[in-house]
């Protein structure tokens, strides 16, 4: 196991990712921030909170789950369905960022447009993802990365958060065969 | 989980998250999502061997809302009025195909025959058989208690619920004592001696013949059918007499506690066992309960039919 970011680079990878967020989008009135559970959505409410802090006002920032839209369901035992909750701005013809934790085929993003074009119809819709490790498995990509972390398929990646695992870290680790 | 037969084959905690999984599925539906591509290509079939209005449209809005095909089979215009065999109607199931079969049988037992068959692959989901169960019906109540009277999540622990009437032919009775009790609401059981089935005593509820002392000590009054179409004796001397003892009417209605509710699981008899006043009432959540059964039967079709062939936990 390897320490890829440790909770003061996360602090700092997801404050450069709000300033970028805030360049790219000429500032915070036409956005909304949308977490991916159950990490992305913590990781949303921190991008949100250090955003009011630069421009002093609230972004509207929610919840997207999208276990109902996934590809691979009959794959696995049933999951459970976590929290949606979409803010009461809506989406429709604002800028939607995505938080995702970590990047990886790029299916959870590909079922999250899905779920997005069920909402409304959103100008644009931008990914932030705090680890992205490559291996793509369709054409998506991120707009604002914490970190790349090049990975062997066989190792995984995980993100731990103080608000449900009791500190902030980024680990690599080799899965046994 | 593979079938949904009886509530007694659920635990705990299986209930609590399929109470859960309708929390959020009827948010979902409540917001803009009217349809959600989760059960595509699959097929449900509803094999309905006795009437029924709400039970099998709120499977087929269920199951349509998670995008899976529907194929309305009724008694009525089946071959089975002309006396097929539930085995050859359940081969001819399988051979088109059939991923989930809800089913509703006057036969108590008629689900958990096809379950243990072989004659059919897929899950089977009971709808009501006989007097026996009504394992979605629970769900759908102890998921409006939860709603109204729950705090938040989690189980039902320190609810008191009267259930009152025709106890004798009411699967939905069977089914609520197991679940409300499992989820730790005390239960009491209201009827006329000769409306109690054998061995009631064993059930784990108390029993009273006094709906007036029962009333102001509960949260929950959930009346029940008297199901006339299933009585072949006299149970009681005449419906006003049944009326002025076991029915609920607006005089009872004024000694309930605050904040407590009145189910129903319908169809009702309206000046029976109900007052139309009742029914109609503030207090009655009655519609409220069709409402939520279109949530909590998208949970169970999620949860038995989402998932793959594996096992939970060997994720």
């Amino acid at each position: 196991m390897s320490v890829a970011l440790s909770a003061q680079e996360i602090t700092r990878a997801l404050t450069r990712i709000s300033h970028e967020i805030l360049e790219r989008n000429q500032g915070s009135t036409n956005i909304v921030l949308l977490g991916i559970p159950t990490r992305g959505a913590y990781l949303a409410t921190r991008i949100s909170s250090i955003i009011s802090g630069i421009e002093g006002a609230e972004v509207p920032t929610g919840t997207l789950d999208i276990t109902l839209f996934r590809d691979d369901l009959r794959m696995r035992p049933p999951r459970a369905i976590m929290p949606t909750r979409i803010p009461t701005s809506g989406i429709a013809e604002l800028d939607v960022i995505l938080v995702d934790d970590v990047l990886f085929s790029g299916r959870t993003i590909r079922a999250a447009l899905d779920a997005l074009g069920e909402i409304g119809r959103p100008r644009t819709v931008q990914l932030a993802a705090l680890v992205d490790r490559g291996h793509r498995a369709l054409p998506i990509k991120a707009d604002f990365i914490g970190k790349n972390l090049p990975t062997s398929k066989n190792q995984s990646v995980k993100v731990l958060l103080s608000e449900i695992d009791g500190r902030d870290e980024v680990t690599i680790e080799e899965e046994p065969e | 989980m593979k079938n949904l037969l009886s509530i007694a084959d659920l635990s705990k905690s299986e209930a609590i998250s399929i109470l859960d999984t309708a929390t959020e599925l009827a948010r979902v539906s409540d917001g803009a999502v009217k349809k959600l591509p989760t059960l595509r290509g699959r097929t449900i079939v509803n094999l309905f061997a006795e009437d029924s209005t709400r039970t099998r449209i709120s499977f087929e809005a269920a199951a349509k809302r998670l995008s899976a095909d529907v194929i309305n089979f009724s008694a009525k215009g089946s071959s089975l009025s002309k006396g097929e065999s539930l085995k050859d109607t359940a081969m001819t199931l399988q051979a088109m195909g059939a991923d989930a079969v809800v089913i509703r049988h006057p036969a108590s037992g008629a689900a958990q025959r096809l379950a243990d068959s072989q004659w059919m692959s897929g899950s089977v989901i009971n709808a009501g058989d006989g007097t026996h169960e009504h394992p979605s019906q629970a769900l759908l109540d102890a998921f409006t208690i939860r709603k109204h009277l729950g705090m938040g999540g989690g189980d039902l622990t320190g609810l008191s619920v009267a259930i009152v009437g025709d106890i004798l032919h009411s699967r939905v009775a069977r089914s609520n004592v197991l679940l409300l009790s499992m989820l730790g609401a005390k239960i009491t059981l209201v009827a006329p001696p000769t409306l109690l089935p054998v061995g009631i005593f064993n059930w784990p509820a108390t029993v009273s013949y006094d709906f007036d002392s029962v009333i102001p000590h509960v949260d929950v009054v959930m009346m029940l059918r008297v199901q006339q179409e299933r009585m072949s004796d006299l149970f009681f001397p005449n419906t006003r007499e049944y009326s002025r003892y076991f029915g609920l009417n607006a005089e009872r209605t004024a000694c309930m506690k605050s904040g407590a509710i009145v189910m129903h699981p319908g169809p009702m008899n309206r000046g029976l066992e109900i007052s139309a006043e009742v029914a109609d009432s503030a207090r009655s959540v009655i519609t409220e309960q069709v409402t939520n059964g279109v949530s909590v039967r998208m949970a169970i079709l999620y949860v038995l039919l989402a998932g793959g062939a594996l096992e939970v936990g060997s994720n």
